[in-house]
């Protein structure tokens, strides 16, 4: 079932302070966008891979978001898992800014 | 291969499975045997009391870890094997198939069994316990509408499968012999509102509980309180804490205090054998004094600092005792250790939930305690967690605003 991906608006990119997370909700799927410290935006899916918890919940720190349950990590750059109990990496999109807000190719 | 550069690990629960995987990610490249008494890979038993006896539709247990990651990592896993014994002056473990492995390190993750209740049980009644997940699948097979349940022990294990068997049509009663629920662990304010939380779905709490035995009346279990009151079950559960497994240890002639004694090293008082997870005690750093954990976090962690030092890093355990609980829809999350004569203080999150910060005299924070919904309570319970660790001193008033974000109090 593939489908086309499109552009979304998550939120103004001056909406998201460095290391700060939102969540996306979209077509029934659930993303975070995350503001790193050198003002990059990054998004991949937003419910950890171990279990069903939204990481928007988790902290960020130092280019990882953890799960607030279990404390799995993940690199927010790329999705990549980084500390059990998460072991399947999470798949990250493609983002930009347009007139100062933030898309997601989802 | 020889067997010098083995590093075996007994028991494949939480903490030598995390052990296992930590030691290939610092490198060691020698053998690791990694020996399970259950036949299924190494699983996650917090959704026991939760998930896996809720849902049927789940298709097995929630493994830690793949075969065929064991495999790409060399981990040589050993199921469905018991240990017999320790040869420390061989360096030998002896399986009960007597297969004998040698090692150069061992670390013994043996977990803990439920505690027994220490009551007359009349043969033929239904009176289970739960710590494996063919526990908990039987149990889901007799855990349905209509059934009528005893849960003995308003502990974390009790209260779950209480919430979980309300969710599957069954009636709930629980017997707590203390005078209030969680009184081991818990905060009397929030175990107050957990107990709400319970009554308001339906479970029937009796505290101050004490079961003296159970009869089989009908064919159905009756337990029989002290002070002579009946009650008729078609199902009890016993949920009253847990017992380290230390035998092995103890018949090898390693210290044994509450728990495979270890320093803060997770050495035992043999430098070359190793523990971790519920079966040990160790001392910590915060709380002065030796303090044994039957919780997962602690487990796995544990599981990583000892694979650390196995291979010769110099990582002494200080994480900070860490416990959650699913009740219904709300998460309950706690950091830090209550010691007793700490000065409530709390810190409400509206309908999200409400925190309680344990204080000691001059204002350091001890322990945090959430009850509410997971997005409000986990973030306030991780800076609560950093507040801790750094020993800082905090204002109550401070705490107790909620329009103050916790952050600023770093």
């Amino acid at each position: 079932m593939t489908k086309q991906a499109e552009w979304v608006a998550a939120c103004a990119a001056d909406a998201l302070r460095p290391e700060e997370v939102r969540r996306l909700d979209h077509g029934g799927r659930t993303f975070v966008i995350v503001r790193s410290p050198e003002g990059d935006y990054f998004a991949m899916d937003g419910h950890c891979s171990h279990e069903k918890v939204h990481l928007a919940d988790g902290i960020v720190d130092g280019g990882i978001i953890e799960c607030p349950k279990h404390f799995g990590t993940f690199d927010y750059r790329t999705g990549e898992s980084r500390a059990l109990p998460a072991c399947v990496d999470l798949q990250s999109y493609e983002v930009k800014i347009e007139n100062g807000i933030v898309m997601v190719k989802v | 291969m020889s067997t010098h550069s083995t590093i075996a690990i007994v028991g494949a629960g939480e903490a030598g499975t995390a052990a296992a995987l930590a030691l290939r990610e610092r490198g060691w490249e020698e053998s690791v045997v990694l020996i399970g008494n259950e036949s299924s890979l190494p699983y996650e038993r917090p959704p026991l009391s939760k998930a896996v006896l809720v849902d049927e539709t789940r298709p097995g247990p929630k493994t830690i870890v793949t075969s065929e990651r064991l495999s790409e990592l060399k981990i040589d896993y050993r199921h469905g094997c018991e240990v017999v014994s320790i040869d420390r002056t061989a360096s030998m473990v002896i399986l009960s198939n007597g297969a004998k492995i040698g090692y150069h390190r061992l670390l013994l993750a043996t977990g803990a069994r439920p505690r027994d209740l220490n009551v007359p049980i009349a043969e033929g009644s239904r009176v289970a316990t739960l710590r494996s997940y063919e526990d908990a699948t039987r149990l889901r097979e007799l855990i349905g509408q209509g059934c009528e349940m005893a849960v003995i022990g308003g502990g974390f294990i009790g209260l779950e499968v209480a919430a979980s068997s309300i969710l599957r049509g069954a009636s709930v009663i629980v017997f707590e012999a203390g005078s209030r629920i969680l009184s081991r662990a818990v905060p009397v304010g929030i175990a107050e509102l957990i107990r709400a939380k319970h009554e308001r779905s339906g479970v029937r709490i009796e505290t101050t509980a004490v079961v003296e035995r159970i009869e089989l009346c009908e064919g159905r279990s009756c337990v029989v309180l002290a002070g002579g009151q009946r009650h008729l079950a078609d199902l009890v559960i016993v949920g009253v804490g847990a017992t380290p497994n230390v035998e092995l240890a103890q018949a090898a002639g390693l210290a044994v205090d509450n728990g495979i004694a270890l320093d803060e090293m997770l050495a035992t008082s043999d430098p070359r054998v190793f523990a971790a997870g519920d079966c040990c005690s160790f001392p910590h750093r915060l709380y002065g004094k030796r303090i044994r954990l039957e919780a997962w976090r602690n487990a796995q962690r544990q599981g990583v600092i000892a694979a650390a030092n196995m291979v010769g890093e110099d990582r002494p355990y200080d994480d900070l005792p860490w416990f959650w609980s699913d009740q219904y829809d709300e998460t309950l999350q706690m950091v830090g250790l209550c010691c007793g004569g700490e000065i409530p203080v709390v810190r409400s999150l509206g309908p999200r939930g409400q925190l309680l910060f344990s204080l000691v005299d001059g204002g350091r924070l001890v322990a945090a305690c959430g009850f509410g919904s997971l997005g409000a309570v986990a973030k306030e319970i991780r800076v609560a967690e950093t507040i801790i660790r750094r020993e800082l001193k905090v204002e109550a008033e401070a705490l107790a605003n909620p329009a103050l974000n916790l952050k600023q109090l770093l």
